[in-house]
């Protein structure tokens, strides 16, 4: 059984009668550190480590990945680097869905070939719900488009090259 | 409490299946443990590891990150409901909460919807219905109108549109029939803007909602958001009071109080009352709020819509009457009659919530995903269920008043792109507003994220704002207050 709310309460009420400033306590299951703080309030971190049950195991998953991998920046390069000579990357301004055109079903904003300036929306991140407008950033040509429709793009990885103006 | 009268067909819940993720999923297991009810939560691949998933009995994976291939799968949900054995699903808010097809799919597998009826969830979900329903059961409607579609698209240059707008008068707002959260909304102030607006609405509801219906509605720019917290078990309704939820940027509630602040009686009862009429006139089932634009000035107001679920700001009403709304919620379901009369509902102080939400207010609230690195919060004294017992007690013993935190949040936890912002809301109670405005005053002071930029320090300076101090700003205070610091520098903020 891990730790309730009703526990922590009990904890702190105790904690609040003595002395002292800061309790940390670690187990196997969590971890909870209250701490007094000069305004004579109390803070309290607390982590439950208990791994998730697949239904049906009965037994705690081992994680399998790193939890964290998703929302690291892209290794992809700066804008105004890329790969390939004379190209420039347009990259994710933030991790997010990448999305070609306005909405399901219209038109993408360009196609390879097409002709942009820097302030040209070539494409969309949708992050946390909110949908962030991405420019070309510089005039030239659509020479490539490296990410796929609804495909999720981390921070700073290339969505489109763009072979700028001479 | 009321003994039970009437014996309906009650059946104990003993498995919830939590078809929800974030600060709502923790919430709901919460109540659920405490009760003594198992609980199986969907996860989709991003969330595997998230608090929620560590304090469910079991998890079942119901699909990639993507909402629309795991929380928003309706057939996914179910079938995730029929494998883990379970008696009910509880929706949580936002996502299929008020999906009918996922309550009418539900009653097909012969599992228990945590919620209103199919029926009830189509006359609120739509708002236009919903508009109908309100003025059927006598409450005041914004003048307003629906748009005629032409063949599956918005005719936006049709002159009846241009007319249904001058006879509502300018401003006037372009809102989605299909849906709510700030989706499908467009202010318009001259007949220019019109036409581009009611197309661009119109696009975002279909995206949003399938449904590219809009309708117009007169837009009021200085207005306060109020609305009242409905219980309903199908023959009785009650009211467990009311909430102010004005301090909104582009729809969105950023802080949320109950009471709300300087109603005068026959204001506040007159509201209550029109809240409890609908839902008497809807048959309604379930906890649900109706929100309404209030014009203090003149002491009218306005109906705008149902939300047929529990909201994010619950636990500001949980902290007055002591109550929990998820224990309510579950009892329904049950088939039981509503535990409580309207007289056993009282009131006690004052709560005020931040929703802490990792957003970057100095960069135009840029969202901020990433990892959380260190989460330290306020102690908290106050949760759901227990009453107000130990609240007073610890004020009484003087740890600081009464502070709650809902998160779903800790250290190293995810903070995917894919989903909504919000990391945890922060629940003051005190004896009356200015104790409870202390209270939350220090309460954010105890609060400390790393890892991702959040808006405590933002919403630590609207609690310290002398307008917002002095309570009952209007919706369009934020807007103004974040222009005000942009001008005035460091000095306000």
């Amino acid at each position: 059984m891990e730790l309730t709310n009703e526990d922590v309460a009990d904890i702190l009420a105790l904690l609040d009668s003595l002395p002292y400033d800061e309790l940390d306590l670690r187990t196997d299951r969590f971890r909870l550190t209250l701490r007094r703080t000069p305004t004579d309030g109390w803070t309290q971190e607390r982590q439950d480590l208990v791994d998730p049950v697949p239904l049906g195991s009965g037994t705690p998953v081992t994680p399998d990945h790193d939890i964290s991998v998703m929302s690291e920046p892209g290794q992809s390069g700066e804008p105004g680097q890329s790969g390939e000579a004379g190209l420039v990357a347009v990259v994710a301004p933030l991790p997010g869905t990448f999305y070609r055109s306005p909405r399901p079903g219209a038109a993408p904003f360009v196609e390879v070939g097409d002709a942009v300036t820097a302030d040209t929306v070539v494409a969309i991140v949708e992050t946390m719900k909110l949908m962030n407008s991405v420019p070309a950033g510089t005039p030239g040509r659509v020479a490539r488009i490296d990410a796929e429709n609804g495909q999720f793009t981390p921070l700073g990885s290339t969505l489109i090259l763009i072979e700028p103006d001479p | 409490m009321t003994g039970q009268s009437a014996v309906n067909h009650s059946q104990a819940l003993r498995r919830v299946l939590v078809a929800n993720r974030g600060e709502i999923a923790v919430r709901v297991i919460t109540t659920c443990r405490r009760l003594g009810i198992e609980t199986v939560l969907t996860a989709s691949d991003a969330d595997a590891y998230s608090l929620p998933a560590r304090l469910a009995d079991q998890v079942i994976r119901i699909g990639p990150a993507s909402a629309t291939a795991s929380y928003l799968n309706v057939d996914a949900v179910v079938g995730a409901a029929v494998a883990a054995g379970a008696d009910a699903i509880h929706p949580g808010y936002g996502f299929l909460s008020e999906n009918a097809r996922l309550a009418r799919a539900c009653a097909a597998a012969g599992i228990v919807f945590i919620g209103p009826d199919a029926r009830t969830l189509e006359a609120a979900g739509d708002k236009l219905a919903a508009r109908a329903h309100a003025t059927a059961a006598g409450l005041p409607v914004l003048p307003g109108g629906d748009i005629e579609l032409a063949g599956g698209d918005i005719e936006h240059s049709d002159p009846r549109v241009i007319a249904l707008a001058e006879r509502i008068g300018y401003p006037v707002l372009v809102k989605a029939a299909g849906g709510g959260g700030g989706r499908g909304l467009r202010v318009v102030r001259e007949p220019a803007e019109l036409g581009h607006a009611v197309s661009v609405a119109s696009a975002e509801a279909a995206a949003a909602f399938g449904d590219p219906r809009v309708y117009l509605e007169r837009y009021v720019e200085r207005g306060r958001h109020v609305e009242v917290q409905l219980l309903g078990d199908g023959q009785r309704v009650i009211h467990l009071g009311d909430r102010d939820c004005s301090v909104q940027r582009r729809y969105q509630k950023l802080i949320e109080e109950a009471p709300a602040p300087d109603l005068g009686s026959d204001l506040r009862e007159r509201l209550r009352a029109a809240a409890v009429a609908l839902g008497v006139h809807l048959g309604y089932r379930g906890a649900g709020t109706v929100e309404f634009l209030l014009d203090t000035a003149r002491g009218e107001f306005c109906f705008l819509e149902v939300n047929a679920r529990i909201q994010v700001e619950h636990p500001v009403t949980e902290a007055i009457t002591g109550m929990d709304i998820v224990a309510e919620q579950l009892s329904i379901a049950e088939g039981r009659p509503l535990r409580l009369r309207q007289e056993d509902v009282t009131f006690a102080g004052h709560a005020i919530e931040c929703r802490i939400i990792a957003e970057d207010p100095d960069r135009d609230f840029r969202p901020s995903p990433g990892t959380i690195t260190r989460a330290v919060f306020p102690a908290a004294t106050m949760y759901p269920g227990y009453g107000l017992v130990r609240g007073a007690a610890d004020a009484a013993a003087g740890i600081g008043g009464s502070v709650r935190v809902d998160t779903h949040v800790q250290a190293r936890s995810a903070v995917p792109a894919y989903y909504d912002s919000l990391l945890a809301k922060v629940i003051a109670h005190g004896g009356d507003r200015d104790g409870a405005l202390a209270v939350l005053s220090g309460a954010l002071d105890r609060c400390a994220l790393d890892g991702v930029t959040t808006n405590v320090a933002m919403q630590r300076a609207i609690v310290a704002d002398p307008e917002f101090r002095a309570g009952g700003v209007t919706t369009d205070y934020l807007a103004r207050y974040l222009a005000g610091r942009e001008d005035g520098g460091a000095g306000r903020g």
